[in-house]
């Protein structure tokens, strides 16, 4: 229908070149290969590593002659001011060979993994008149030191390449030619045996298949087909699993649960049913926190790829996060910018499609500095995980032009061979299209790219454990994503929603066609026939085709007499579209090749066949250990603050700068307050607020609370504190409480373990707790389980890692408020009670000591929350900050240097559990909930302490005209005199990479 | 009116603010897709000013802007030439200033059927892309974008943030680097950030971060000899708002007299070559070189 963006070229006997690009020594460092040298040097343990870096095209056609090459090579291949290029003939396989005693590494991605450029290539060339050519890219790099073998095998693994998707080749080795022959696929419906079989065998099919099925489901699938007296082809059986799968269906959060809470010695306490444990907490919650609405808030909740509520009359804002965690696991870079690509797609076929604003992350990793020889078999150190996903998402975000503003970074041991990535995305959408209305009758049209091997298995990979051997075995379920095609996707869809060319859209995600076209046709029926679906190479078969999760696609009801008209935009665009089905009335899922039907499904089997099944789950109460900051076991107490510089130093706390600017967060010019704020732009904002509208003063606040820190100890009340958090961050800079969304996204291990589970149920009943408690509702979420990693020496499990992400309404944007300390002799207001919290602390996680009550949520803590939001909407606040981890002292210090003015804190004043008796370094280091700290002019305390009349608030110190942190005890003595530079240092030195 | 075309291609990405930092100035703005004009449905000539935003064209992919001037140039170079000689303005912003690197109009050395490549803008020194704010003076009084001085005589400054991987502008010789400080074809440089006791801005000297990439005599923009056609790797359009501003919780939005909404330094250029279009369009001006 429109021109393809790969040209699938029969080309093997034309004319093949290979012309390399070299950087001139003349131009200047190179980048490049300083990242390259410094990294070998660090790996190899050797000094003065020098590194030089070649870009390699592979061109072969028919019309490809010596001065079309030529052409080509000065108008695309080289850039003459700083690259030097040659053009060598190729037949066959080549050996670079070593140049000038330098080893030579010339790095490829494996036929058939996605190379974006070779697409631009291919616009190129065809802008230059040179059609039919098959291009492949590749990099060399050449290291001028000696290499033996066992070097050049940890420089190709850790340094060039990943294994997953990349293959490296050495000097003499021979480079087999890049122009793979597929071979076209020929039909062979294969039917599945499963009739008769034993659980035993069932299972065996399951496993061997990859389809992630459990026992019950797979004697359920037996049963059906028995029924209806045939065997389950393999389309069929593939697109049950994917339907099935708990990515794509969340079978163990609304699965029946039995949850029993023991007590220390494992005896019953209480048994509590869950007949829908989602339905029963955090779907419950909204459903009665909109009971409360007084003018509709909640637009669209729990039905679609994103939940929305409303901005103004005439917008609706949408906000989803989603997981990548495995597929990151396996391949950092592709994983996390498939991540963000396929959160960005449930942003667009949200609805008939909304426009993302605001993209957020939230990643979880091993720490940083973990010893190499730790890093268990299997699993990439994580560094290069994190450099991978942070690249990833930069690469993927700001090629989209959406800015990425708001996001976290924790570490934990336990993330080493499962990382957690979470993307989020942020869109605005008009209210009057906030639903799809599919007809029986509507054209069934695919969007974007084109389908091929990628992520096969995607949607049920995600659903199990990671082994040691996921690394090669899964690499079939890495996906890499190609930005610009989803970027014209974006383009095109917000033109076609305008002029109302479509009535349903969908995203293609986990599960691919088989999860787009069965979730859109459930309630009428679908016939589509997987011929016309445009293919990036031949060889696939009808059920590759259909459950292939190649990125930036989306499906389309469109009626059929708009369809020229969509398919003319597209065209214009340069997009492919294709029309290859149609919506009908039947109720059946129906697929054909060649005209021979490959699956015919009921979608009420497919949908509300799977088996119910009662989980058990467990959780085990046990009284918080006695946890003092004070009376270290006889090493007297720690002084604070060299504490408090440790835990700025702790990289859960530390300056994340590093991360921050490599992301575009100002593209598309809506930023009102930015991610880093204060006198140099480096302080850490507690959200980020955006003007939906160019013209108006309104705006929203995005931000998030985590602490995973927590989750071992209490996971009931980690779930209040997340919630707490990611409301104090909203409020903080000037969010209206009465109009805050959240989503939740739960992390965690394998559920199948009644305890892993039972974690799991008690966070879930925070949530509902805190919703109720500080009226907002849940409008989307998100579940990943089976976080596990599984090494030679046993199991890894992630600690319970439950996000929460806000998005507040504010009213007035000129009224909002940075965390930085703005003038010289203001007073600073404590807001909220410091009471003895210190589970999960920070202060103890340095001293490594355990123990501790995690903290609450106070019974005042909406009203808290609300006397903050008329302080700032007031203007009487000059900054505001929250107190999350490392409690006062860390907030207080964050508000000093990022607006490099120093700051006095009296202890004996801020507002304590009085019956509890606290020790300084508790005050200072406790991680109550629902605590802000106010920078106000002296001259307004009295009318801001008025706002908070029977709530917990004090005047509690003052900033200073010189740059010192100061804290001072009861007795009058300092406990804390830090200059305040030296604090900002301690903050970034850790992660500025 | 002045007439202001923003075009649009795969990755563009920066359109929407661009457009509105015109509308804002009083121009007339369209935003066509690149291939309206390559399929002739509509013509550069249509125009006073023709604007390649930010993004990235196709992916950033064989060098930043690589392929949406080969695009340009394949099938629009004699309009495109056309549209420079007749005097009328053309701007590039970020990606939109390695394409016209890319395409030779910029530094504009040659002709139409060849320009010369004298210049590239690459990697940056960081070896990533960086998101941050800048301190921009300019340096020239040929450049119909760009006032030299402000209203005190004083040379103009204004900040912007920076937002990009690709912005190291380099030259291919010293010779070519001595022709455009000879022609004040220097048109921007970045500036420390902080201002001296006197209250100007130091050269930045090459020094990171205040020279965000390690660009050749910090240069961060360019004109040709005519200076009407320019190109810069800051985002002013990203600075028309007062709320835009990085530290506007510090300092405050806008003065009274001034709408918070058009309160950002970064109109500065916008409404320049609005002004000067519109003088161009009445028959009283010409570009500022004089030609």
């Amino acid at each position: 229908m429109s021109a393809p963006e790969f040209a699938v070229a029969s080309t093997q006997d034309a004319p093949a070149w290979e012309v390399e690009a070299f950087w001139r020594e003349s131009s200047g460092e190179d980048p490049r290969a300083s990242f390259f040298a410094k990294e070998a040097s660090d790996w190899l343990e050797a000094e003065g590593v020098r590194a030089s870096v070649s870009d390699l095209y592979y061109l072969r056609g028919e019309n490809l002659d010596e001065t079309a090459l030529e052409r080509a090579t000065r108008r695309l291949l080289s850039d003459p001011v700083v690259q030097t290029c040659e053009a060598r003939s190729v037949v066959g396989a080549t050996t670079p060979g070593l140049a000038d005693g330098a080893h030579t590494a010339t790095v490829r991605k494996k036929t058939g993994v996605m190379e974006p450029a070779e697409a631009s290539l291919l616009r190129g060339l065809a802008d230059l008149g040179i059609d039919d050519v098959e291009v492949r890219l590749a990099q060399r790099v050449r290291f001028h030191t000696s290499l033996d073998t066992a070097q050049k095998r940890i420089v190709a693994e850790k340094i060039l390449s990943n294994p997953a998707i990349e293959d490296v080749f050495w000097d003499e080795d021979s480079i087999p030619s890049p122009f793979a022959a597929a071979s076209p696929y020929e039909l062979e419906i294969q039917s599945v045996h499963l009739s008769g079989l034993s659980d035993d065998e069932l299972i065996e099919v399951s496993k061997t298949g990859q389809l992630s099925l459990d026992l019950e489901e797979m004697r359920t699938i037996r049963d059906h087909f028995a029924e209806l007296g045939r065997e389950p082809t393999d389309a069929e059986l593939e697109t049950l699993a994917q339907t099935w799968s708990e990515h794509c269906c969340h079978k163990t959060l609304t699965a029946r649960i039995e949850h029993k809470i023991l007590d220390e010695s494992g005896a019953e306490i209480e048994t509590t049913i869950f007949e829908n444990l989602l339905r029963e907490t955090i779907a419950r919650a909204t459903d009665e926190v909109r009971e409360r609405e007084t003018e509709p808030f909640c637009l669209s909740v729990f039905k679609d790829n994103a939940g929305v509520v409303a901005f103004d009359d005439e917008l609706g804002i949408s906000f989803k996060v989603e997981t990548h965690n495995h597929p990151s696991a396996i391949e950092p870079y592709g994983g996390a910018g498939t991540g963000i690509g396929g959160v960005l797609r449930d942003t667009l076929g949200t609805g008939l499609g909304a426009k993302p604003i605001v993209n957020t992350d939230v990643f979880c990793f091993g720490p940083p500095d973990l010893p190499r020889d730790q890093v268990p078999a299997g699993a990439l150190h994580p560094m290069n995980v994190l450099r991978g996903v942070v690249s990833g998402v930069r690469d993927y975000g700001n090629r989209m032009g959406i800015p990425t503003a708001s996001g976290a970074l924790y570490f934990d041991e336990r993330y080493v061979g499962n990382p957690l990535v979470y993307c989020g995305s942020v869109g605005v959408i008009p209210r009057d299209k906030v639903d799809k209305d599919v007809h029986p009758g509507d054209r069934i049209v695919a969007l974007g790219g084109r389908t091929g091997r990628d992520g096969i298995h995607g949607a049920t990979f995600s659903s199990v454990e990671l082994t040691e051997e996921s690394e090669t075995l899964s690499s079939g379920a890495v996906q890499i994503g190609n930005a610009i095609t989803e970027k014209k996707v974006l383009d095109v869809l917000l033109e076609a929603r305008d002029l109302g060319l479509y009535r349903g859209v969908t995203d293609c995600g986990a599960g691919g066609f088989s999860s787009a076209v069965g979730e859109m046709g459930e309630l009428t029926g679908a016939r589509v026939d997987l011929n016309k679906i445009p293919l990036k190479y031949e060889g696939l078969s009808y059920w590759e085709i259909w459950i292939s999760e190649a990125q930036e696609r989306m499906v389309f009801a469109v009626p059929p007499e708009r369809l020229d008209e969509l398919v003319e935009l597209y065209d214009r665009h340069d997009v492919e579209c294709v029309d290859f089905g149609e919506f009908t009335d039947t109720g059946r899922l129906e697929l054909f090749y060649d005209g021979q039907s490959v699956c015919d499904l009921s979608m009420k089997f497919l949908h509300d066949g799977r088996p119910a099944v009662t989980r058990p789950s467990t959780f085990r109460r046990t009284p918080a250990g006695a946890a003092s900051l004070e009376d270290a076991s006889g090493t007297g107490a720690p002084k604070a603050g060299e504490l408090l510089k440790r835990i700025l130093s702790s990289p859960n706390v530390a300056s994340k700068e590093w991360v921050i600017r490599q992301y575009d967060h100002e593209v598309q010019g809506r930023s009102a307050l930015k991610p880093l704020v204060g006198v140099a732009q480096d302080g850490p904002g507690d959200a980020s607020v955006f003007l939906p509208k160019f013209d108006s003063l309104r705006g929203v606040a995005v931000a998030c609370g985590m602490n995973p820190c927590y989750g071992d100890l209490d996971p009931y009340r980690m779930a209040l504190s997340a919630f707490d958090e990611s409301f104090r961050n909203v409020i903080a800079v000037g969010g209206n409480p009465g109009q805050i969304a959240v989503l939740d996204n739960f992390c965690w291990g394998n559920t199948d373990r009644p305890e892993t589970l039972g974690s799991l149920v008690e966070a879930a009943r925070g949530c509902y707790d805190a919703a109720i408690a500080l009226g907002a509702p849940f409008i989307s979420g998100k579940d990943s389980l089976n976080n596990e990693f599984r090494t030679a020496d046993g199991l890894l499990s992630i600690p319970p890692s439950l996000l929460i992400s806000s998005i507040a309404m504010v009213d007035d944007a000129t009224k909002c408020v940075s965390m930085d300390l703005k003038g010289v002799g203001n007073r600073l207001v404590l807001v909220g009670e410091t009471r003895r919290e210190l589970g999960g602390s920070h202060a103890l996680k340095v001293l490594d000591r355990e123990g501790g009550e995690v903290p609450d949520l106070p019974a005042n803590a909406l009203a808290i929350h609300e006397a903050v939001a008329r302080v700032i909407a007031s203007g009487r606040a000059k900054s505001c900050h929250d107190l999350s981890e490392g409690g006062l002292a860390v907030a207080a210090a964050e508000m000093a240097f990022s607006g490099d003015i120093g700051a006095e804190i009296s202890l004996e004043k801020v507002p304590v559990d009085t019956a509890a008796d606290l020790g300084d370094l508790e005050v200072l280091f406790s991680e109550s909930n629902t605590r802000y700290l106010l920078e106000v002019s002296a001259d307004q305390v009295d009318a801001v302490l008025a706002e908070f009349d029977g709530l917990p608030a004090a005047d509690v110190g003052e900033t200073l005209d010189y740059h010192i942190f100061r804290c001072v005890n009861s007795a009058g003595d300092t406990v804390v005199a830090e200059a305040i530079a030296d604090l900002k240092r301690a903050w970034q030195a850790p992660l500025a990479f | 009116m002045a007439k202001v075309v923003v075009i649009k291609a795969a990755g563009i990405n920066a359109d929407e603010e661009m457009v509105h930092a015109y509308r804002l100035s009083g121009a007339d703005v369209e935003l066509l897709h690149v291939s309206t004009l390559l399929r002739r449905e509509r013509t550069l000539s249509e125009f006073d000013i023709f604007v390649v935003p930010g993004g990235f064209s196709y992916g950033d992919d064989l060098g930043a802007g690589t392929v949406l001037a080969n695009q340009l140039r394949s099938h629009l170079q004699r309009d495109i030439d056309e549209f420079v000689d007749s005097g009328k303005l053309v701007m590039g912003i970020c990606n939109g200033f390695q394409v016209l690197v890319r395409l030779g109009i910029l530094p504009g050395w040659g002709s139409g059927s060849e320009w010369e490549k004298a210049a590239s803008l690459i990697e940056n020194v960081s070896g990533h892309y960086e998101d941050r704010w800048v301190r921009l003076q300019v340096e020239t009084d040929r450049c119909a974008f760009l006032p030299s001085t402000d209203a005190t005589g004083q040379p103009t400054v204004f900040r912007s943030p920076v937002a990009h991987a690709e912005g190291r502008f380099v030259v291919r010789d010293a010779g070519a680097l001595a022709r455009l400080r000879e022609n004040g074809q220097i048109a921007v440089t970045y500036r420390r950030y902080e201002p001296a006791e006197d209250g100007s801005f130091p050269v930045a000297d090459g020094v990171y971060p205040d020279n965000p990439n390690g660009s050749t005599l910090d240069i961060a923009g360019i004109c040709n000899e005519r200076g009407n056609v320019f190109g810069m790797m800051p985002h002013p359009e990203r600075f028309v708002h007062g709320l835009q501003s990085p530290n506007w919780t510090r300092t405050g939005h806008s003065d009274e007299s001034t709408d918070v909404r058009e309160s950002g330094e970064g109109l500065l250029p916008f409404r320049c070559a609005v002004e000067h279009a519109d003088s161009i369009r009445s028959g009283v001006g010409s570009v500022r070189s004089g030609s």
